[in-house]
């Protein structure tokens, strides 16, 4: 049996009113971008619905690529037949003996094309009574079968399908404005870039690199997070900010119990001048309440203070296991795990703060040049495009 | 010239040599050092990486580098058999594997492992009811190759792997090395746990290969030194040669029709031959699914197959007698033996190998030629024909 169109459906942005349209569009991008591998792939709309037209290619390829695309809850492979009785008999038996380990199962039909002289009920009979007399042993069970055979009979054709694989959820990507992710090497960044993703934003990043103090390496890992990104939210820009000579000057005129309180004051500083730049209205971060110095609601205040954008912080309801879970899902985690320096782990102090006060920070920071250090760090603020294509540098292997 | 003995080792392609010259001259950073250059030639190496686990559909983090196949088999069976000794000591593998395993087991024999030889039929192959019945309390690995390298008999690791599957505790290793790049091998669909590769027998250079280590599974290191390979193979990265490789694999998907065509043209040479010289005995099994289609072996009983090699190389037709490795070694074939062949028949067997470059016309010169040159030794030898 090989399927003629993969239909797809969608979430929850479906409830939306007068701004669905903008959704349907964004959504419509997204699948054709991620199926431009696939060069018989087609995508067609018909009466609120999505199909994507596998003119012979194999669709679980496609489903997996699907699997990446927020805003679709999911997926049907589909057998388009004529509408005529016997061919819509044939579809409905090969999918039942397609699946495996069925036992019970139903027929569901949908005539939203009134010409078709059979009616749903008398439809659901028919091809129920085929299928019966054909792959026994099974039973119907109209109330929890293991496999349901939709039938829609459309004014274009009729649709056979019954697995039904779960997609992605969420808000298709690029329908929720602009964030910057404060994208570190670490195991919770990218989950929460992720969980961003999955609201329907779209993601830039910025990372805080200190040469010499961490390595190319540190440096090369953020990219290839970014890029693990980009699988669920196209291009992303990656902002690498030089922060050594920063970090030397906090570490020479600033109590080491509150460096890492000023390091993330003036790191969230760069990312406001940053995201101003590239109009993304709110920043977003891996904290998650309680996991170290830093993240005490006491820290939090103190570092929040200096900016007034929105902190989106999505890992707050969960718990470091929960975290770990997601980024192997997402496939961030092995590469998270990787063991180079980041710019937070070459000036740990011994004993940081947990509760660091605004006014301290900010008598320690009137030592520095801030404005200076701000406006050269954002000034020599590398930017990468980071595409979801391979990273492939090398030619030998293209 | 026409090369037929791929199965020893194949030419490398030119794109190959092209990209080991490269990065011999621009790439030669030790991909551990931190600075720059090292930097480089790591990002290469895990991008071959990268390469190669997509051909076997397998994560990057699962394939180690090694200098072949033979360390492969060797770390792939010793590494677990140490690691896991304490579960228990025995192992099974079959009467007809590559030397780099079998005699791998062997040594551990002699160390006091207890090792069962599954035997194989006619054609080669072994059966899962025997496979079945070897399994004790004390197994901790089964080893079987995919290819024979000497007849070309395909094992049936798909049914073996998904047998074992139920026994977790017994681990799976295949040496791949006669078929990687030629048979399909998706290692979600099979349950595999260790797989072994060499670049030399497709068109890659020598001196280079994988083992394939399934996702938290641990073996006993074989050479300790600086930790690389995750510290399962130190030593330095051989960066030419896994960029070679890499290159190789990729080039193995350019040949759409060469199982296809070698199909044919076998089934053409063999007809021919035993058509016009009698005796001969055909080794391995034919069909496409029982006999990788790359493999001849045939026997002349009564003729050498030293002097038979001998004799074709004059007429410009290169093949060989059993695996390269043992071809120095006047002993009957083990293989054949186990096959239940004679000694005269595992005495005078060729094994005829095709590869990419193969075409149908050297084919049926090679086919013309053989059936000259036996002919001829065989009124020589004066072997009568039945």
């Amino acid at each position: 049996m090989s399927f003629d169109v993969i239909l797809l459906r969608f979430g929850e942005w479906t409830l939306k009113g007068k701004n669905k349209s903008v959704f349907a569009k964004k959504l419509l991008e997204n699948v054709k971008e991620k199926c431009k591998e696939f060069s018989s792939v087609r995508i067609t709309q018909e009466h609120g619905r999505m199909f994507v037209e596998l003119n012979g290619q194999p669709y679980e390829p496609v489903i997996e690529k699907l699997q990446e695309v927020f805003g679709l809850v999911g997926f049907s492979p589909a057998i388009r037949v004529k509408n005529d009785l016997e061919a819509i008999k044939k579809a409905a038996l090969s999918i039942v003996r397609g699946e495996k380990n069925v036992q019970t199962f139903k027929v569901v039909s949908k005539r939203s094309n009134k010409k078709f002289p059979i009616r749903s009920l008398a439809l659901n009979q028919q091809i129920g009574g085929h299928i019966l007399a054909n792959a026994q042993p099974i039973r119907v069970d109209v109330h929890q079968p293991d496999l349901s055979v939709y039938v829609e009979v459309r004014s274009t054709g009729t649709y056979v399908y019954g697995k039904d694989v779960p997609g992605l959820g969420g808000l298709p990507v690029g329908t929720s404005g602009k964030v910057l992710l404060l994208l570190s090497g670490g195991i919770d960044s990218p989950v929460a870039g992720y969980l961003s993703l999955k609201r329907g934003v779209e993601l830039e990043a910025i990372h805080f690199h200190s040469y010499p103090y961490t390595s190319e390496r540190a440096k090369q890992k953020v990219i290839d997070l970014a890029q693990i990104l980009t699988r669920f939210g196209g291009k992303i820009r990656l902002h690498v900010v030089p922060f050594t000579e920063i970090q030397t000057e906090i570490n020479k005129h600033c109590y080491e119990s509150y460096s890492i309180t000023i390091m993330r004051r003036m790191m969230l500083r760069i990312a406001e001048a940053i995201a101003q730049r590239r109009k993304a209205l709110a920043l977003v971060t891996g904290e998650s309440l309680g996991q170290v110095a830093s993240q005490t609601l006491e820290s939090m205040n103190t570092i929040n203070a200096v900016t007034h954008l929105p902190i989106l912080r999505p890992l707050i309801g969960l718990d470091k296991q929960e975290i770990i879970t997601i980024s192997k899902k997402i496939g961030t985690y092995e590469t998270s795990i990787l063991p180079y320096e980041d710019c937070c782990t070459v000036f740990l102090p011994k004993a940081p703060k947990t509760k660091p006060e605004k006014e301290v920070a900010s008598r320690l920071e009137s030592r520095l040049d801030m404005d200076r250090l701000i406006k050269e760090a954002v000034e020599q603020t590398e930017m990468i495009e980071v595409k979801p294509e391979s990273p492939e540098t090398f030619s030998y292997f293209s | 010239m026409i090369y037929l003995d791929h199965s020893a080792t194949t030419p490398v392609h030119p794109e190959v040599v092209g990209v080991v010259t490269d990065v011999m001259q621009n790439i030669y950073g030790n991909p551990s050092s931190l600075h720059g250059l090292g930097v480089k030639a790591e990002r290469l190496v895990e991008e071959a990486r990268r390469v190669i686990a997509r051909k076997l559909n397998c994560s990057p983090t699962e394939i180690y580098f090694t200098s072949g196949g033979t360390e492969a088999n060797n770390l792939a069976i010793r590494g677990v058999a140490e690691k896991l000794q304490s579960r228990g000591r025995h192992l099974i593998t079959t009467q007809v594997e590559h030397p780099s395993v079998y005699d791998v087991m062997k040594q551990l024999e002699q160390k006091g492992w207890r090792v069962t030889y599954l035997p194989v039929d006619r054609d080669g192959r072994v059966s899962l009811a025997d496979l079945e019945k070897a399994i004790t309390k004390e197994s901790v690995l089964v080893s079987i190759m995919h290819v024979n390298n000497e007849v070309g008999t395909i094992q049936p690791i798909e049914q073996i792997g998904r047998m074992l599957a139920n026994y977790p505790k017994i681990l799976f290793h295949v040496d791949a090395v006669q078929s990687f790049g030629k048979l399909p091998i998706d290692l979600q669909k099979t349950p595999i746990d260790l797989l072994s590769i060499s670049a030399h027998k497709f068109q890659g250079p020598k001196g280079i290969g994988a083992l394939y280590i399934r996702k938290n599974i641990q073996l006993m290191p074989q050479l300790v030194g600086g930790g690389q390979e995750q510290g399962i193979r130190s030593g330095t990265l051989n960066v030419p040669g896994i960029a070679g490789m890499a290159k190789a694999v990729l080039l193995t998907e350019k040949q759409p029709h060469f199982l296809r065509d070698c199909q044919k043209w076998k089934k053409a040479l063999i007809e021919k031959v035993t058509e016009r010289v009698k005796p001969v005995v055909i080794n391995g099994d034919l069909s496409l699914e029982g006999g990788a289609p790359y493999v001849i072996n045939l026997s002349f009983p009564g003729v050498k197959s030293e002097v038979l090699v001998h004799a074709l190389e004059e007429k410009g037709i290169i093949v060989s007698s059993k695996s390269a490795c043992s071809s120095k070694t006047e002993k009957p074939s083990r293989v054949l033996k186990e096959m239940g062949r004679n000694d005269q028949e595992a005495l005078s067997s060729i094994r005829i190998s095709l590869g990419y470059q193969t075409t149908a016309a050297e084919m049926e010169q090679c086919a013309d030629k053989l059936i000259e040159v036996v002919t001829k030794l065989q009124q020589v030898m004066k072997v009568r024909s039945r």
